[in-house]
């Protein structure tokens, strides 16, 4: 799981640059309201800044390799959770959308109590499931505007060729806010947080109960995985 | 949760010790781990390019990676997926010209001396007029045109179907060749096809565009239309036809496109 975590992040980078190099050649999209454009996907010096411009076969050379790895990735961290039970604390609940916006004020420090929670909190459950629906709508929109005529029930599915390919732009653009939220997040969970990611253990101080000393208990993701 | 009581004589480790030897090696597994993906990247990044022959312009993992997926997703082909039809009122009254390569290029051209030539496989050459290609049955079609730079256009196209037009000229045995490459008359522009897309059955020979015969910038006198190709394949203003077992010379493959280019 956290294999995968760290996979998708470089992966997902090489995805969203390629892309880029593909959108560039028919940048169509924008926001716009009653005729007013309000912001154009993209503008020139954007293109300029990271080189974007007249790159489309490069780009799509590289989109159809890490497309690859983008799937497998995706696929053994689905499987992953399902046949380990991460799931159960992943997936909401009945409760998740209520007290995933008790969890947002809170974090916005409106409210000063947070609803009791397990491994992930109800904003993370919700959050940590739409990613990886995302995942797999970037997939199909992916593959419907890239075999369009063989995969002609995908295509129809995603709301036809343009349809889908607003949507797979549309999703990239929420990675992106994904990411930016994410990063902001991270950083106030803190160090501890942060190393169970990596090492995959977290460190719980545990109140003193007969000795002197406190005690301080490892808590490591597989036997928390393997309790649920 | 239970401490860690460490029973053993011998280097008895304490907690802390141990939650700061497995943040160490798990740090250090993850940073070389990232530092062999940065090695890799940069690989790739520095890869020479292919060198240049019947495709180009890529690098040269990129282009095997290509031709690999080209396999794969060629599994899910079939003559029985058709491209997605529309009633002609759909059709743009005037479709996009993007490309002239082979014909602004093509100053001597003259329509009315115009005549497809067909390299058989005895070296010998068939000549085919205009006039007999439209003595054929015609199949008209209104279909989404897609461009491989991303955008879309719907247009009306009637011509001779490929397949028909191989049958009556008895062109299928040099067609059981697993190539088709098509040449403008210059020889500036050209595109290499694989069977299966030439027998598609939504696959013309083109010299009718909205009803009239097509203009001189969209491929007098007869152009290739394949549906299950992005526009790069569909081939304007033909010159000359032949068959191989190996990919014909493809423009577009020659500047880091990817060969297929199938949708």
């Amino acid at each position: 799981m956290r294999w995968t975590h760290w996979v998708s992040f470089p992966v997902l980078t090489v995805m969203i640059w390629s892309g880029l190099f593909i959108y560039w050649a028919n940048d169509a999209y924008g926001i716009s309201i009653f005729g007013f454009s309000l912001i154009k996907f993209f503008p020139e010096w954007f293109y300029d800044y990271f080189h974007i411009s007249g790159r489309l076969a490069e780009g799509m050379a590289f989109h159809f390799l890490f497309m690859w790895f983008f799937f497998i990735n995706g696929l053994l961290y689905i499987l992953y959770t399902i046949f380990s039970g991460a799931w159960r604390e992943l997936l909401p609940n009945k409760y998740s959308f209520k007290e995933a916006w008790l969890v947002l004020l809170h974090d916005l420090h409106i409210r000063k109590t947070i609803p009791p929670q397990k491994k992930y909190n109800a904003a993370q459950r919700i959050a940590y499931t739409a990613i990886i629906l995302m995942g797999m709508g970037s997939v199909a929109t992916g593959l419907a505007i890239y075999k369009p005529v063989q995969f002609y029930w995908l295509c129809w599915l995603c709301g036809g060729y343009h349809f889908a390919r607003i949507l797979h732009f549309t999703l990239t653009i929420g990675y992106v806010f994904f990411f930016l939220i994410h990063i902001v997040q991270v950083m106030l969970a803190g160090w501890n947080n942060f190393r169970a990611v990596v090492a995959g253990f977290e460190v719980a101080e545990e109140q003193p109960r007969l000795k002197h000393e406190p005690l301080i208990a490892e808590k490591t993701e597989d036997q928390n995985e393997s309790k649920s | 949760m239970k401490a860690n009581h460490n029973k053993k004589v011998k280097a008895p480790l304490t907690v802390e010790q141990k939650i700061r030897r497995r943040t160490f090696i798990s740090f250090g597994a993850f940073a070389a781990l990232g530092a062999g993906a940065v090695t890799g990247w940069n690989w790739l990044l520095d890869a020479p390019e292919e060198t240049a022959g019947i495709t180009g312009g890529t690098r040269a993992p990129l282009r095997r990676a290509l031709n690999k997926t080209e396999l794969f997703f060629r599994n899910f082909f079939s003559n029985k997926h058709l491209v997605k039809t529309y009633p002609i009122t759909y059709a743009v009254k005037t479709p996009r010209v993007n490309s002239l390569i082979g014909i602004e290029d093509d100053e001597d051209f003259d329509v009315r001396n115009w005549k497809l030539k067909v390299k058989l496989n005895n070296q010998k050459i068939q000549y085919i007029s205009i006039e007999e290609i439209k003595a054929l049955p015609k199949t008209e079609i209104v279909y989404d045109f897609k461009c491989v730079e991303g955008w879309d256009e719907i247009q009306h196209w009637a011509g001779v179907k490929l397949s028909d037009f191989l049958a009556h000229f008895k062109l299928e045995e040099a067609a059981q060749k697993p190539y088709m490459g098509l040449e403008t008359p210059n020889g500036a522009y050209y595109v290499g096809l694989e069977r299966e897309s030439i027998l598609h059955p939504q696959t013309l020979l083109a010299y009718e565009m909205n009803g009239k015969p097509i203009s001189l910038d969209h491929g007098a006198p007869l152009r290739l239309i394949v549906p299950v190709k992005y526009g790069i394949k569909n081939l304007k203003r033909i010159g000359t036809m032949s068959f191989s077992n190996s990919r014909p010379k493809d423009y577009w493959a020659e500047q880091g496109y990817d060969y297929y280019s199938g949708l």
